[in-house]
């Protein structure tokens, strides 16, 4: 089983040669593999082929960038096109009334009153008067959990026992509310199934009651593919203004997020990490996007890869391989390259199984250091030639460069390998430079065509 | 009317008893009862005529199954076994109607959770079941449903709060004791979950009943020291009586999706399954996930939650599981 789209996407593709854009084989074999994150992420299977195709469409058509290979390339695609979904930027209530009324709905056991102590413990941190209003008549004991939830809150719970109209509870708890001045009113509901009328009614009744200033689905990040349905319904019913996603903590992928924003277009509001209290967090869509394909920080690594690799350089750099022309010069440029992007241990860290299999190794930056320093202590005609490289110009050079002939030897060595392989891959993709030692095989292909402007 | 002795092993009264719903539960009335059944009704025939929509001659007909057992959350590999066992049939020749099909299907489900014993062993005096999941799933009623339907086979029953975290979760739970008139073992907030088990299951024996049903904390899987506080439960039930707990079920939420098959791995892994209670199945969620779990970890259905009262539990039945995943009425 392979554990992120990152890693399925290079499993599948490493064995492409380059062509400048992606061959239609590629792109159907990415495909396969984007469909089967998803499905496996629980993005609704419907939301997976729409998606699918318009990735489909692009990859097709857009160029592929230098200094990515084909499988980072169909993954830059896919985060664009996701957080073109997931929309950017945090999204915020609106709380226009004075007292603003937020209601709180979804399907039993999402978490909707934990949900509200710890909405109101937020609000409460960012200078808000709280309350809570209770209307779940219906679960036993579930006033008293709100009541327990708000103390620990520390904030008035309205309640009128649970032999009262839930609407009518509402409409008294805002009362009291507004009367104690308090200048945010969350409304606490029964867990309902989006197919009971009867209790789909009666939360109409309740909104019909206190007109809220935002109405929010609370969803369990767990939910799977039914995930539509209910907030189709949801949102049929109630309109909702936003959604909280809860039980974020566990390692569900989460792709109920993308399916309900994706059928809905209402954003997602709030984000729910833990049991506490105080694990209630503003929610980020870019982050959703790659926990729902389990790819790590490789995003991150594509943007420094797509900010640093200059596609010009890249393509003389790929016409040099193919003549053969790979000079210390040419090597120490692209060790450079690396170096901006951040030191080695973090980007190993950033490629999915590279990071685990380095665990606990050393990932030393000061190899790189060396070679560097080795190279600037050439000639340029060194550079250019390295087998003039002999006896006294090595001590020289392991002299000025405070490394010894044996280090000097090894990248010479490593030099001509690298050499010789990449020779043997004419017109192939370039290794990202496996032969320098603790290198990860960062920077792929370099490819001639510039990715089209979207 | 619920034949007993396809739901539990070891109860005597196990024939079939007609339920009446006390007054307490019958929350809703009549009248949302009637109107519940009509919608229902209104369902089923929709569901009818998307089964009639897979015609085995059809040339499309197993992409559409991919995507019905897909959408029922199977997952990719156990909807990936299941199309390729009625392939197998087809290309033999042993499909050309829809109800062929439809019966394949129930077959080739039905073999998937097949071998388990998928009824609640109660054979021991007294019985342990240890009821466990991630929050929300519905453990708490499931243990109230389940104590309520003991009690209707002939059995009685002490009910032990080891949910002693979650805010007023002894309240909820011991409305559900009362409910289904089953002794209650209270605890107190914070109180070690492990030593309120120990509590149960020594009244259970202490008092003579049949059964004792421990609820616990929802906790993610992800949680070691919860996981592992749990692990010291069952320890602790194990140390008080031999061969106990004899079922240790993992609740599992109908609409939940493929992290399903992490909690049963995680759960399993700190203390061994041996079932699992499907609950919410009265939603639009067709609980998929269920046939996914028992397809990797062979690990069997042996409840259904189709509500929130004492009557919403049912014992389980492959061929009609598998009928309803397709959108077929059972
Ligand atoms: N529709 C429906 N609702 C159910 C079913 N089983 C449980 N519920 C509801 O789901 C919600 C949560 O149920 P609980 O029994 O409190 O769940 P739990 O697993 O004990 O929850 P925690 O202890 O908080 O982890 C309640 O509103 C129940 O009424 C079912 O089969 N169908
Ligand atoms: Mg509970």
């Amino acid at each position: 089983m392979f554990d992120s789209l990152a890693d399925r996407l290079n499993s599948t593709l490493t064995d492409l040669r380059s062509r400048g854009r992606l061959s239609p084989e590629d792109v159907a074999a990415a495909m396969r593999e984007i469909r089967l994150a998803l499905l496996e992420a629980d993005v609704n299977f419907k939301v997976v082929k729409s998606f699918v195709e318009t990735v489909r469409e692009r990859a097709v058509g857009d160029g592929v960038l230098g200094g990515l290979n084909p499988g980072q390339q169909v993954i830059k695609i896919v985060n664009e096109e996701l957080t073109a979904l997931m929309g950017t930027g945090a999204a915020k209530l609106r709380l226009k009334s004075s007292p603003s009324v937020i209601l709180l709905a979804g399907l039993q056991g999402a978490g909707k009153t934990t949900a509200c102590g710890k909405l109101a413990m937020l609000l409460a941190k960012q200078g808000r008067k709280p309350a809570l209003v209770a209307c779940d008549v219906y679960r036993p004991a579930a006033i008293d959990q709100l009541q327990t939830v708000g103390g620990q809150a520390g904030v008035p719970v309205f309640e009128r026992g649970a032999d009262v109209d839930p609407a009518e509870i509402a409409v008294w708890g805002v009362q009291q509310a507004r009367q104690q001045g308090r200048d945010v009113v969350i409304v606490d509901t029964a867990g309902r199934l989006h197919v009971d009328a009867e209790l789909m009614d009666e939360l109409v009744r309740i909104r019909d009651a206190v007109k809220p200033d935002d109405t929010l689905l609370v969803l369990d990040a767990m939910t799977g593919q039914d995930a539509v349905n209910v907030a189709e319904t949801f949102r049929e019913r109630v309109d909702f203004s936003g959604i909280l996603l809860t039980k974020l903590d566990g390692d569900a992928r989460g792709g109920a997020a993308l399916s309900v924003r994706a059928v809905t277009g209402v954003p997602i509001v709030y984000a729910s990490v833990g049991e506490k209290l105080d694990q209630l967090e503003e929610f980020h869509p870019d982050r959703m996007a790659s926990r729902i394909l389990g790819m790590g920080d490789v995003l991150t690594l594509i943007e420094r890869i797509s900010e640093n690799v200059d596609a010009d350089r890249a393509a003389e750099m790929e016409r040099k391989l193919q003549r053969s022309e790979f000079t210390l010069d040419d090597l120490l440029d692209q060790l450079r390259t690396i170096r901006k992007m951040g030191s080695l241990g973090g980007l190993a860290k950033m490629i999915p199984g590279l990071g685990k299999q380095l665990r606990g190794m050393d990932v030393d930056d000061r190899q790189l250091d060396r070679v560097e320093a080795i190279i600037l202590s050439m000639t340029p005609q060194e550079r250019r030639s390295p087998e003039i490289v002999n006896g006294t110009r090595r001590a020289r050079i392991a002299r000025g460069s405070g490394t010894s002939v044996q280090q000097i030897n090894a990248l010479l060595q490593q030099h001509r390998q690298m050499k010789k392989m990449m020779k043997g891959l004419a017109g192939g993709k370039m290794p990202g430079m496996p032969a320098i030692p603790g290198l990860p095989a960062a920077a792929g292909t370099a490819h001639k065509k510039r990715r089209k402007k979207r | 009317m619920i034949d007993y002795g396809r739901m539990f092993r070891g109860l005597d009264g196990g024939e079939s008893e007609t339920p009446t719903a006390p007054a307490t539960e019958q929350r809703r009335g009549l009248l949302r009862r009637l109107v519940d059944n009509l919608a229902k009704s209104r369902q089923a025939l929709q569901q009818q005529i998307a089964a009639i929509a897979f015609d085995p001659a059809a040339d499309d007909v197993f992409e559409a199954l991919e995507e019905a057992l897909l959408l029922a959350d199977c997952g990719v590999p156990a909807t990936v076994e299941i199309v390729r066992r009625l392939e197998q049939e087809a290309a033999a020749g042993g499909l050309r109607t829809t109800e062929d099909l439809t019966a394949a299907l129930r077959r080739v489900v039905a073999d998937l959770l097949a071998g388990a014993e998928s009824r609640i062993d109660l054979t021991a005096r007294p019985s342990v079941v240890l009821v466990v999941g991630v929050n929300g799933t519905g453990k708490t009623t499931t243990v109230g449903k389940l104590a309520e339907h003991v009690r209707r086979a002939g059995g009685t029953v002490v009910i032990g709060a080891a949910d002693t975290f979650r805010a007023a979760a002894g309240e909820q739970l011991e409305t559900w004791a009362g409910r289904a008139g089953a002794d209650f073992v209270g605890s107190t907030s914070g109180q070690d979950p492990a030593a309120v088990a120990f509590d149960a299951v020594s009244a259970a024996e202490a008092r003579g009943r049949d059964v004792a049903i421990i609820d616990t904390a929802g906790r993610l899987h992800t949680q070691s020291n919860l996981m592992a506080e749990l692990g010291k439960v069952r320890r602790v039930i194990a140390s008080r009586l031999e061969g106990a707990p004899h079922e240790t079920l993992l609740v599992v939420d109908a609409t939940t999706g493929q992290n399903g098959l992490q909690q049963a791995r995680l759960f399993g892994a700190a203390v061994p399954l041996t079932g699992i209670a499907l609950t919410k199945l009265d939603g639009t969620a067709k609980g998929g996930i269920a046939i996914a779990i028992a397809h990797e970890l062979g690990l069997p259905i042996k409840l259904i939650g189709v509500g929130e009262t004492l009557d919403d539990l049912r014992p389980f039945d492959a061929a009609e599981f598998a009928a309803a995943l397709l959108g077929a009425p059972s």
